[in-house]
């Protein structure tokens, strides 16, 4: 099994900080059915766009660090078998049908911080 | 010519039938064990050397496709071998081979036995993974010219007008790509088989294209790409009987290329489908591609592909150009404008437009497309506008158009005959 991270653009997350369970229902039901299937290992929904604060060598920014008409609204990371497998998993992302899509990319490492303690 | 000599010559013969022929099938046969393109690839490089000395002491094989694949596939298991030895494995390409590794590392499948392996499937699985979607379409054509047909990567580079430094990076950029995201060598369930298929298509096609009507250079058509995107389009169509796509794709290339030695005049200008002498054309391809198109379209099936053949044959199959069934033309164009709206199909079918609804007709709708901006760059469109206002006897403003189209070709004998046009009309 190989890890891929799946990222989603939108043209803007549907989680704002008083986001409905019905805004953010297609959402939740997909993250839901992966982690039913046991085929997602982490997944984060982010904030809208202007929640974004971009970072420059010599800026401060508000908004998403590239201007375009999608952000990224979330991401998580899938296990699958191979590139075919996981492009089917991530190809039922809502954001398909919702003028949005998904960037499928393999992962090369890393994972949750396991706290050491101190 | 001594004995050893002849005898040279028969395996040499041999080789390169097995070369154009056998090669995809090899290479297919052996990925699965070497599981590795890059090793894949030098073992059945190995093999096709190994052949040039064994062939010549032993003679040619009863079947030259076996002894190369067992010979590659036994190269391929010491590889392995001394690959594990060595390094950690690559990410696996295939699911492993089970049995039919056994029996080559036992011995008991002999080089010069048929290996149950060689199947068309195998052949399928790879022009698919060279053609996989997440590929780019450059990737997937180098590729398949690579890998699926054995191509050198230095004539791929001429083919395709870059150093072969470029192409070698396209290549190596590729497969890191196929192992490091694990793309498969797989053929997909029947109902994501079309989809799949399409990049395919789109690959064979652009070859005979870029074969057809070489990009720049003194000859109009590169007749070794040509005969590649043939050999490849046979070869699909055997390993899938069933889909009409295909069979319109073959036919499409069959009476294109029919009117392959009719298209220059002795003098190097390219001719257009009126001058064309039609009883130098190919009437055997003609008639297979006409059968091809038929069979499809009595299928009920409307695709692209067949579409495209239909129009070709009904030129081809005109007595003259005059008697062409130009209503018919122009139905199929419609039909095609509907399953795949681009403009340089409607800019074809407005040519088909003017011979039933006359030239002025026909120019609105050139000059339509002209406005909207789609086809900047591309030098038919002048072209054909040149023809029409000509036909409607604007003759200084037919002449710019031509002048326009010249700028844009690069083609020796497309430019000669715009330059010709050109001095006729002045």
């Amino acid at each position: 099994m190989a890890q891929y991270a799946v990222l989603v653009y939108a043209p803007d997350s549907a989680h704002a900080l008083a986001a409905t369970a019905a805004e953010t229902q297609s959402a939740d039901v997909h993250a839901e059915a992966l982690a039913a299937a046991g085929s997602m290992l982490v997944a984060y929904a982010l904030t809208p766009r202007e929640m974004a604060t971009s970072l420059r060598a010599d800026s401060v920014t508000d908004g998403p660090f590239i201007d375009a008409k999608e952000v990224v609204a979330g991401f998580y990371v899938i296990e699958a078998p191979d590139l075919d497998a996981a492009l089917a998993i991530a190809g039922t992302n809502p954001a398909l049908r919702e003028g949005g899509g998904v960037e499928v990319r393999p992962v090369h490492s890393g994972g949750v911080v396991q706290d050491t303690g101190g | 010519m001594t004995e050893r000599g002849s005898r040279r010559a028969v395996v040499e013969s041999a080789l390169v039938e097995a070369h154009r022929h056998q090669w995809a099938s090899v290479l297919a046969a052996t990925v699965p064990l070497a599981r590795d393109l890059d090793l894949a690839e030098d073992c059945v490089q190995e093999a096709y050397a190994a052949a040039v000395s064994s062939w010549v002491r032993d003679g040619v094989p009863a079947k030259p496709a076996a002894w190369l694949t067992t010979a590659a596939r036994r190269r391929a298991v010491d590889a392995m071998r001394r690959e594990r030895a060595l390094r950690r494995r690559l990410p696996l390409l295939v699911e492993p081979a089970g049995p039919v590794e056994d029996s080559v590392v036992d011995g008991s499948s002999r080089e010069g036995e048929e290996p149950e392996a060689v199947v068309g499937d195998e052949r399928l699985r790879l022009v698919l993974l060279c053609c996989h979607p997440a590929l780019a379409q450059e990737a997937q054509v180098a590729l398949t010219l690579r890998l699926v047909c054995g191509v050198a990567t230095l004539d791929i580079a001429h083919a395709f007008l870059v150093t072969e430094a470029t192409m070698a990076a396209r290549l190596t950029r590729a497969k890191k790509k196929i192992a490091r995201s694990r793309i498969r060598c797989r053929v997909p369930p029947p109902s994501e088989l079309p989809d799949r298929l399409r990049p395919v298509l789109a690959v064979v096609h652009l070859l005979f294209t870029t074969g057809h009507t070489a990009p720049s250079g003194a000859e109009l058509v590169r007749v070794d790409l040509v005969e590649t995107a043939l050999d490849l389009a046979r070869m699909l169509r055997e390993l899938l009987p069933d889909e009409p796509e295909m069979a319109g794709l073959l036919a499409l290339l069959l009476v294109t290329d029919a009117r392959r030695a009719t298209r220059v005049s002795a003098t190097g200008r390219l001719l257009r489908l009126e001058e064309q002498d039609r009883s130098e054309w190919d009437r055997v391809a003609i008639t297979e591609a006409h059968d091809l198109v038929v069979g499809a379209l009595r299928g009920g099936h409307r695709g692209r592909y067949v579409l495209q053949a239909a129009i070709a044959s009904v030129y081809a199959r005109a007595p003259a150009y005059e008697e062409t069934d130009w209503p018919q033309v122009l139905a199929l164009y419609d039909e095609l404008l509907r399953v795949w709206p681009s403009p340089v199909v409607a800019l074809n079918r407005a040519v088909s437009l003017s011979h039933v609804r006359g030239p002025a007709v026909a120019l609105a709708e050139v000059e339509a497309l002209q406005d909207a901006g789609h086809l900047v760059g591309y030098q038919y469109l002048p072209a054909v506008e040149a023809d029409l206002l000509a036909r409607l006897g604007r003759t200084s403003e037919a002449a710019g158009a031509y002048q326009r189209a010249l700028a844009l070709t690069r083609n020796a004998a497309e430019r000669a005959f715009l330059t010709e046009r050109i001095t006729v009309l002045r």
